[in-house]
């Protein structure tokens, strides 16, 4: 078995999708745009934040042409700097903290607890909405004419120097940071509440520990961060001083304001693809995740020290030596429970059987990927390097490796990881697999150069740059249509295999999970009857006992 | 794993699908929880989460707040001396007198007495109503004192004092130009907290409007309470935040200088 590829699919020829499932049960627009399942709404989501995403790959693109050349001779600078704030604000707030969560976290946290729906399917429904609106706005100031203080909507530039449209975008924002709190707070008030008998807290799949953390973060610090944008708003909209030193105001107090959130922000990004990364690994090691319990405890410490390391955005902007110092060591050690997921992965694969499908291929590239942000996080966390490298391209390359390297391939190892479940159908292998390994090249040939770039002394979000810096953007700018390659693949045959694709049955990688164990697609209702979990999660060997009996048993 | 039967076909899920909606006992079990008693617990854990995030919300304002009143400490204590310490402490009263009606009907929907339930909520929502209308007028005198931060704020009064008629002393210890302008600040954060309670309010009493036309109907008098109990929390809160609120803008360190 462990040789081979362990998709065992339905004879084609018998082979029906299920009869009933929650995506025929009810017909017309409005039974989606009206529903309460979770399930629906999870697919809601699933289109909405890849239409959102390649608007933001769009602007990348845009960035990218620009820096082509050492003059800003595509755009004036001022376009480019609506062009990256833009592309951060779009990628930040409507791909990257709702993808996992929102689109895979929704389809898939009740089902992995044994639970019929989120507890509250209206306020999950109200929350869907809420991110259309944020997006409708941010869509609105584009065609407004666009806002140029970069995501960070850093003041007093933002609040009085700047003409854009801060209004839409924060209004925007704000109200994304609504939708955030409510998914958060969904979850941790199912997983609480609504787990079936016997699925106790070690019991749960590590995906569900992961978005428990997640969503302590974003009911804690998504609060903080909307005050931050009304203090804007207010003293954009009344001309005080808040924020304006001019005035008397502090600019630091925005900073930390908004750091607050955005710090753990980047957890919430990061959190929920780690637990796909280890669903895909230990389905495809054929082994319970080495360590389980070391790993789900350290995402509840990574959201937890999250909150107490924001200020090491500041070190150049006059935080006293001491607390920079304080804040640098707290950096360091956020980096500890990280490592712990990174070695219990490679301990997980070490002992177990592996396989090669396309979700696990995606999950080596965010292992590797993300393991060179995460160390080039630490040279950034460390007082002396920072003073040197923030505000060159080497934090771009840092974050790009972390988001994208990380974030994005987990949740791409997630889509393909799960398609079969939400759609009933397999999607063409040796495609899904030429993508993977095109979206790792492209990625690398476009940020890796940018690490060097930084290192030089090349600065970010400047149009124009010193001519002896062009070989590398060029470079960069290859890998990034190599990039943009791989990300338009799966768009393409996924959306084939939704017709031809082959059909799933219940439990194609053969794995442990709940979310396995029912039809594809699910009913609406997801289980007949409420199951009862009588074994610890990734149970392999339990499940390989069974199958050698099974066989034995026919033949 | 158990229960949920890997082996079986789909012709005996959809069969089975039919039978899922039976054992519903009160109508206003929704479908996907299995007990009253779960609902109940989920709709409570999730008020008490909410409330949560909005502590994390004010926190924000709190912690400006605080960190500005240390600063421009002068500018912040003769400001304070400007706000109706008569109009705040009413309205405190009143409030509290709001918040104690809305315990007692809570209580009423738990012995589901419904008349009870229903007056009681209309006196909530009646001296919600009045916080409001006491508010209006302190908002107004704001305005017509120029202390509205923005275009006419004016710092006159805060550079020279008016002189006390008997005597013949400033009222309050005069402002250097500089610090007066930070009063701008004090009633900016007085304006940004108390109209976010005050937006609260309003959305409270929104939501009390539309339970009162519930309750009128008997709907939480039938031991189903959790909508009742779960706004209650939320109307405590909102007292609560104006319990810092209150001492924290009208009454500490009134007249440091004297
Ligand atoms: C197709 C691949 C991508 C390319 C070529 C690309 C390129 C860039 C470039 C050149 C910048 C401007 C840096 C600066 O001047 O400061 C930038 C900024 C940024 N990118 Fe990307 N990016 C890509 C994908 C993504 C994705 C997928 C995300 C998130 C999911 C992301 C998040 C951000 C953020 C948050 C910023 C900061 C914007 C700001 O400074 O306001 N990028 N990117
Ligand atoms: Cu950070």
């Amino acid at each position: 078995m462990s040789a081979t590829t362990i998709v065992s699919l339905p004879d084609q020829a018998t082979a029906r999708l299920p009869k009933t499932n929650y995506l025929n049960n009810k017909h017309g627009l409005l039974s989606w745009l009206l529903t309460a399942d979770h399930k629906r709404i999870g697919i809601l989501y699933l289109l909405s934040i890849t239409f959102f995403f390649f608007i933001g790959g769009a602007f990348a693109g845009l960035i990218r042409l620009e820096l082509l050349t050492p003059q800003p001779d595509l755009v004036a600078s001022d376009t480019y700097n609506k062009f990256f704030t833009m592309h951060g604000i779009v990628m930040i707030f409507l791909f990257l903290v709702p993808s996992v969560p929102a689109a895979l976290g929704n389809f898939l946290v009740p089902i992995m607890i044994g639970a019929k729906d989120l507890a509250f399917p209206k306020i999950n429904l109200l929350s869907w909405y809420l991110y259309m609106t944020a997006g409708l706005f941010t869509l609105a100031t584009l065609v407004l004419g666009g806002v140029d203080t970069g995501w960070t909507f850093t003041t007093p530039l933002s609040t009085h120097y700047l003409n854009t449209h801060v209004m839409t975008t924060a209004i925007g924002i704000f109200i994304a940071g609504f939708s955030s709190i409510f998914t958060g707070l969904n979850f941790i008030v199912t997983i609480h509440r609504m787990r079936a008998p016997g699925m106790t807290w070690f019991r749960m799949p590590l995906f569900i520990w992961s978005n428990y953390a997640a969503s302590l973060l974003m009911v804690l610090g998504t609060p903080v961060l909307a005050i931050a944008i009304v203090l804007v708003a207010l003293e954009r909209t009344l001309n005080i001083g808040v924020f304006d030193p001019a005035k008397g105001g502090d600019p630091l107090l925005f900073q930390h304001l908004f750091w607050f959130y955005s710090h753990p922000a980047v957890y919430i990004m990061i959190l929920p693809g780690m637990g796909v990364i280890s669903e895909v690994m230990s389905t495809f090691s054929r082994k319970r995740v080495f360590g389980y319990t070391a790993v789900a405890f350290s995402s509840v410490a990574i959201a937890l020290f999250g909150f107490f390391v924001w200020a090491h955005h500041m070190f150049i902007m006059g935080v006293s030596n001491y607390s920079a110092l304080v804040f640098s060591l707290l950096t360091m050690l956020v980096a500890v429970p990280s490592a712990i997921k990174i070695f219990n992965w490679a301990f997980t694969m070490q002992k177990g059987s592996i396989t090669f499908e396309t979700p696990m291929l995606y999950a080596f590239g965010f292992i590797g990927l993300f393991t060179i942000g995460g160390l080039t996080g630490v040279f950034l966390g460390s007082l002396g390097m920072d003073v040197h490298l923030t505000e060159t391209y080497f934090v771009v390359a840092h974050f790009h490796f972390v988001m994208v390297g990380g974030m994005l391939m987990a949740f791409l190892a997630g889509v393909h990881f799960w398609w079969p479940k939400i759609t009933g159908r397999m999607y063409p292998e040796s495609l899904s697999k030429l993508a993977a390994v095109v979206t790792f090249v492209g990625f690398n040939l476009t940020f890796l150069p940018q690490f060097v770039l930084g290192y030089l002394g090349m600065p970010r979000r400047y149009a124009a740059y010193p001519a002896e810096f062009q070989v590398l953007n060029v470079m960069s700018t290859a890998g990034a249509t190599v990039l943009g390659v791989g990300y338009m693949l799966p768009l393409i045959y996924l959306g084939w295999s939704l017709k031809y694709g082959a059909i799933a049955g219940n439990n194609p990688w053969q794995a442990t999970g709940l979310e396995w164990q029912i039809q594809s697609p699910p009913l609406t209702e997801n289980f007949l009857e409420t199951p009862i979990v009588t074994q610890e999660a990734y149970d392999y060997e339990w499940l390989e006992e069974k199958m050698k009996h099974e066989v034995t048993h026919v033949g | 794993m158990a229960n949920a039967n890997p082996t079986a076909t789909h012709e005996t899920l959809v069969h089975d699908a039919h039978d899922v909606h039976e054992h519903h006992d009160l109508p206003q079990l929704r479908h996907h929880f299995e007990t009253e008693e779960q609902q109940r617990e989920a709709g409570s854990f999730g008020m008490w989460l909410f409330l949560l995030t909005e502590i994390m919300f004010f926190g924000g304002l709190f912690m400006a707040y605080l960190l500005y009143r240390n600063w421009y400490y002068p500018a912040f204590a003769t400001a304070s001396n400007q706000l109706n310490v008569p109009l705040g402490t009413i309205n405190t009263a009143i409030l509290i007198s709001s918040g104690f009606f809305m315990a007692l009907g809570v209580w009423a929907a738990e012995v589901r007495k419904k008349n009870v339930l229903v007056l009681m909520l209309v006196l909530t929502t009646v001296f919600g109503y009045a916080f409001l209308n006491v508010k209006y007028f302190e908002y107004k005198e704001k305005w017509e004192k120029h202390h509205i931060p923005g275009a006419t704020f004016d710092i006159s009064e805060f550079v020279n004092p008016p002189i006390d008629a008997k005597t013949g002393k400033p009222t309050e210890e005069p402002l250097a130009p500089d610090m007066a302008q930070k009063t701008q600040l004090f009633f900016f954060l007085y304006f940004a907290m108390t109209g976010m309670h005050a937006l609260h309010m309003i959305i409270g009493l929104v939501l009390l409007l539309w339970l009162i036309y519930r309750a009128n109907r008997g709907e939480f008098t039938e031991g189903y309470v959790a909508p009742i109990e779960n706004f209650g929390l939320y109307w405590h809160f909102v007292d609560i935040v104006w319990l810092f609120l209150f001492p924290l803008l009208y009454l500490i360190n009134r007249h440091p200088l004297k």
